[in-house]
């Protein structure tokens, strides 16, 4: 267990620059996810930390030991790093059964044969597959070969683990369950991890700390809480939540945001602002009431998306979109009117300029 | 988070830091390594020679001084050039070895591709009788020297032109076979043909099973008749294969050297092959080196001439072994004539031949085929000074023995050698993709396609018949053997190695080196055991090539690495047809045998587990 730390890292592939100087620490044990869409460079960060990809410039150091610095020209290949790493196709070698596969780096370590059985044993335990050290790859299902990936980490006990998308082949039931068992492999090898992940619940349940990426920059990096509540900028309040956050551009009168037909109030401090501004506003913090209220915008039912426990509302104001999150199983005839207010605190505001959240409000 | 200023600069290129970060970056990285490795013992063994033959070609040789006495060793000079295009004896040398190659090479291609994909369309896509053996029989010959055919013909049709026994022909019927039958441009045409038809059908019939019929079952719903289907989207979609078909049959019966010797020399029927031998034998390297060098260009032109047709991309499609079955359209009545016709032409190409060969095998005195000359002399006679100069049959003679042993371990070691080649150059080229070091490798690893069988030869000859620095003169070697096999089925291997590394995931490597597991346990745990199953059948074939090979090293065998095919070659240039036909009939039996026991074995270890990669 030790602090991943990467300071001024550059990479690109021939002319595009894919990270674009990049810091980065993770705290000894921690639980860190890179999210971000495709293409963001959050993959190539995760291989370059292990060693796949050779960054441009800058510094790595896991622990106190430096694996990559190009200043002092030092570079460690991936298999002196003492990592572990899941990959998004688990890469379980097809022509070995289960416990070779655990075994093979085991055996390069020169343990002794007692142990590697004892290790063996203890790791299909943990991942509930006793019994199955025989059978080969193909034999197993998807769950279960990802089990064989963690089992082969949990062997290994690596102090740095490394995911990339380990949860993206699984069908949607089975991810809830592996998300869980991820989990309980950082904290049972007490590592400090890196997951790389382009889905937001991912993130938002796994992680200690997240760094949300795009165009090879950090956008914002802190709590699930704190990305989800106070998200930095316009990129990062419209990448995490679904339904997506709803945003009104306008300028703002009287005190007033006026965006089209839509009336939103800003705080004392924005009272004055001159030119344009973006109010955000998660679709689950828009209060709606069925019957008129005083100061509640009236608005229009437009199309009802019931998910069971929630239902997502779209509505109009005028010619305005806005989505609303309400619980329960709803059903309203369409053009059924509707009232809605925006409360201060779940406001957010930015300026379109530089995307920026202006940190007004409630902070 | 730590906010490192960014104003440190990089060190220079050539500073000792620099240069120590550079060494070992490289160190670990095996693609480059191994690529590196791999670019110049390619470069040393493909280029080095055919740089060495264009300079011997245009300099002074010690055996030019006997025409030349003012020469100087090693000057640079157009005398041999000028011998072999603008004097008095061009035309033997060149001008009419050049006709008979290039008229030869046309008519044997045109037939090869008619017959083969005839054949193709049949087994591919209609509904004849038996595909399974006849389909497995029909690529045979593939499995045959090339020039079986050929002494099977001079059995048939021998007549008493170059003397000593008669053939088949004259024993049943008592007529002389006329000379154009028994030799020459018509016998020589015939047997190639019924030989590198198996090249072309098995090339296109691949491409045919690749042509979805869907995409001509669209074509019906417009309205498009047969023909007019067949003519715009069949053979568009054909036109690679069968310009990679074309090519690869023209290259190698320029390159071939058997047939054109048995069936033409006695005519005087002369090829640049056969041209090729005799200026080796009779010390004119200088002349040998240049045709040598025409032949190259003129493969390399066909090959760019293709490739303008068809376009550069799709040029080149590799042969492999594979047959797949499509919609098959009955072809009705004509079903069972089509099937007997197929089965005819099988017994003209596998079957007559071989059974010529074998009664050839057991005639005691030549010429006479009657039962009661039968005698099993010839493959376990002890030796008698009366017959065929004492030479004894097959299991008591030594020098065969000993040539088989010499095939059987040239083929062993070819296999093995080229597949470790083709794994590496797969490696490199593969893993360093997008590279300039892999698009090298790639491209030399296929530079042998070009150069015919008897070219890369002489190439040899000229170059390892002194010592290179620490490499001593390889001439006469086992090893030379080894080598040249190596390099002319490269490209064929390398193919292989580099669909093998396509198809192993690089995740399952990298897993690896995570997991601190270092290149050797790497290589031989994970990579070598996922590839084997395309490696071996790379591996097979170049164990059949190199068992059947006489055009490539006849140049280069000598008494000291006699192999099997050299023999036979010998044995008939004596006329001693009985020996080079039981010779010749054990080749092909040990080569079906062994390819027949892989095939087995190695579907029976790669069953199964091997479906996710």
């Amino acid at each position: 267990m030790g602090q991943i730390c990467l300071s001024g890292i550059v990479k690109s592939y021939g002319k595009e620059v894919v990270v674009k100087n990049l810091d980065l620490t993770v705290n000894p044990g921690e639980f860190l996810t890179i999210l971000g869409p495709s293409g963001c460079g959050k993959t190539t960060t995760l291989r370059m930390i292990a060693g796949l990809e050779e960054p441009d410039e800058g510094d790595i150091k896991l622990g106190d030991r430096t694996v990559f610095s190009r200043n002092e020209g030092v570079i460690l290949p991936p298999e002196m790093r003492g990592l572990g790493l899941i990959f998004q196709s688990y890469a379980l070698w097809p022509h070995m059964n289960v416990a070779k596969n655990i075994t093979l780096a085991l055996k390069e370590q020169k343990l002794s044969k007692d142990e590697i059985e004892a290790r063996l044993q203890n790791a299909l335990e943990l991942v509930q597959l006793t019994g199955y050290a025989q059978r080969y790859p193909s034999e197993l299902s998807g769950g279960q070969q990802q089990r064989v990936a963690v089992a082969r980490l949990i062997a290994l006990r690596p102090s740095y683990l490394l995911m990339d998308e380990p949860l993206s082949n699984l069908d949607a039931t089975l991810r809830t369950e592996m998300r869980a068992s991820l989990k309980r492999l950082h904290r049972d090898l007490d590592a400090t991890t890196v997951y790389v992940t382009h889905d937001q619940i991912e993130a938002l349940t796994l992680s200690d700390r997240i760094i949300i990426m795009n165009e090879g920059r950090i956008m914002q990096e802190g709590t699930p809480y704190d990305i989800y509540h106070h998200p930095a900028n316009l990129f990062v309040a419209e990448f995490i939540g679904d339904p997506g956050i709803n945003l009104f551009e306008g300028h703002v009168v009287k005190g007033v945001l006026e965006c089209a037909d839509v009336k939103i109030p800003v705080p004392a401090a924005l009272k004055d602002y001159e030119g344009k501004l973006v109010a955000a506003c998660r679709p689950e913090k828009i209060q709606m009431s069925y019957k008129a209220k005083k100061g509640w915008q009236e608005v229009k039912t437009e199309i009802l998306q019931p998910t069971g426990a929630d239902t997502i509302l779209e509505v109009k104001a005028g010619d305005t979109s806005i989505t609303l999150l309400q619980s329960g199983f709803i059903t309203l005839d369409e053009g059924t009117p509707l009232w809605i207010n925006f409360d201060l605190d779940a406001l957010s505001f930015f300026d379109p300029d530089t995307q920026n959240n202006l940190r007004v409000g409630k902070e | 988070m730590a906010l490192v200023s960014k104003n440190s600069t990089k060190p220079a290129f050539w500073s000792r830091q620099n240069i120590s970060y550079q060494a070992y970056r490289l160190k670990h990285k095996p693609e480059i390594i191994i690529g590196v490795l791999c670019l110049a013992f390619l470069g040393f063994v493909v280029l080095v020679p055919l740089i060495q033959i264009i300079r011997d070609a245009l300099t002074f040789q010690s055996y030019d001084l006997a025409y030349y006495p003012e020469g100087e060793v090693g000057a640079f000079t157009l005398f041999h050039l000028d011998r072999v295009f603008n004097q008095p004896i061009s035309a033997a040398l060149f001008y009419k070895p050049l006709m008979n190659s290039l008229k030869m090479g046309f008519t044997v291609t045109l037939i090869a591709i008619v017959v083969g994909s005839s054949l193709a369309w049949l087994m591919v896509r209609t509904n004849v009788h038996f595909k399974g053996i006849v389909g497995a029989m029909l690529v045979f010959p593939y499995m045959m020297p090339s020039w079986v055919m050929a002494l099977a013909w001079l059995s048939l049709f021998k007549n008493d032109r170059i003397g000593g026994s008669e053939g088949v022909l004259t024993y049943l019927t008592g007529v002389q076979a006329p000379d154009w039958v028994a030799y020459g441009f018509f016998p020589i045409v015939i047997t190639l043909a019924l030989h590198y038809y198996a090249y072309t059908y098995l090339l296109i019939s691949g491409a045919l099973a690749t042509v979805d019929s869907e995409l001509e079952e669209a074509a019906a719903t417009c309205g498009m008749g047969k023909w007019k289907r067949i003519w715009s989207i069949t053979m568009p979609l054909l036109l690679p294969a069968l310009g990679s078909a074309i090519v690869l049959t023209f290259i190698r019966i320029l390159g071939t050297f058997g047939t054109p010797a048995l069936l033409g020399l006695p005519v005087r029927f002369v090829t640049f092959s056969t041209q090729i031998y005799a200026s080796i034998n009779a010390r004119n390297e200088g002349d040998a080196y240049v045709l040598a060098l025409v032949l190259i260009v003129l493969a390399i032109s066909f090959i760019w001439i293709n490739s303008r047709i068809i376009g550069v991309r799709k040029s080149f499609v590799t042969m492999t072994g594979k047959g797949f079955r499509k919609r098959e359209s009955d072809l009705g009545a004509w079903r069972w004539p089509a099937t007997i016709l197929v089965i005819l032409f099988l017994c003209i190409t596998v079957v007559l031949p071989l059974t010529l060969l074998l009664w050839e095998s057991l005639t005691l005195i030549p010429g006479d085929y009657s039962l009661g000359n039968l005698t099993t002399y010839f493959w376990a006679g002890q030796g008698n000074v009366q017959l065929a100069y004492g030479e004894p049959g097959i299991i008591h003679n030594k020098g065969i023995l000993g040539a088989l042993t010499n095939s059987i371990k040239l083929g062993f070691a070819a296999a093995l050698f080229n597949g470790a080649l083709g794994l590496l150059v797969g490696y490199a080229v593969v893993r360093g993709r997008g590279a300039w070091l892999s698009k090298w490798l790639e491209g030399i690893a296929f530079a042998p396609y070009i150069f015919p069988s008897i070219a890369l030869g002489a190439i040899y000859i000229g170059m390892f018949s002194t010592n290179i620095g620490p490499i001593p003169a390889l001439y006469g070697t086992f090893t030379i053997l080894i080598l040249i096999t190596v390099i002319k089925n490269l490209p064929f291997t390398s193919r292989t190695g580099i669909a093998a590394m396509l198809q192993i995931h690089k995740s399952l490597e990298e897993t690896a080196r995570v997991q601190g597991i270092g290149w050797f346990r790497r290589m031989f745990r994970i990579i070598v055991p996922l590839s084997m199953s395309g490696l071996v059948a790379g591996m097979l074939l170049t164990f059949i090539t190199a068992m059947r090979e006489l055009s490539l090293i006849i140049l280069l065998i000598s008494p000291g690495n006699m192999v099997l095919t050299g023999l036979i070659f010998g044995y008939q240039e004596q006329d001693m047809a009985q020996h080079s036909s039981a010779v010749t009939l054990m080749l092909v039996l040990i080569i079906i045998t062994i390819s027949v026991i892989v095939r087995v074995m190695s579907r029976k270890a790669g069953v199964g587990r091997l479906s996710v990669t």
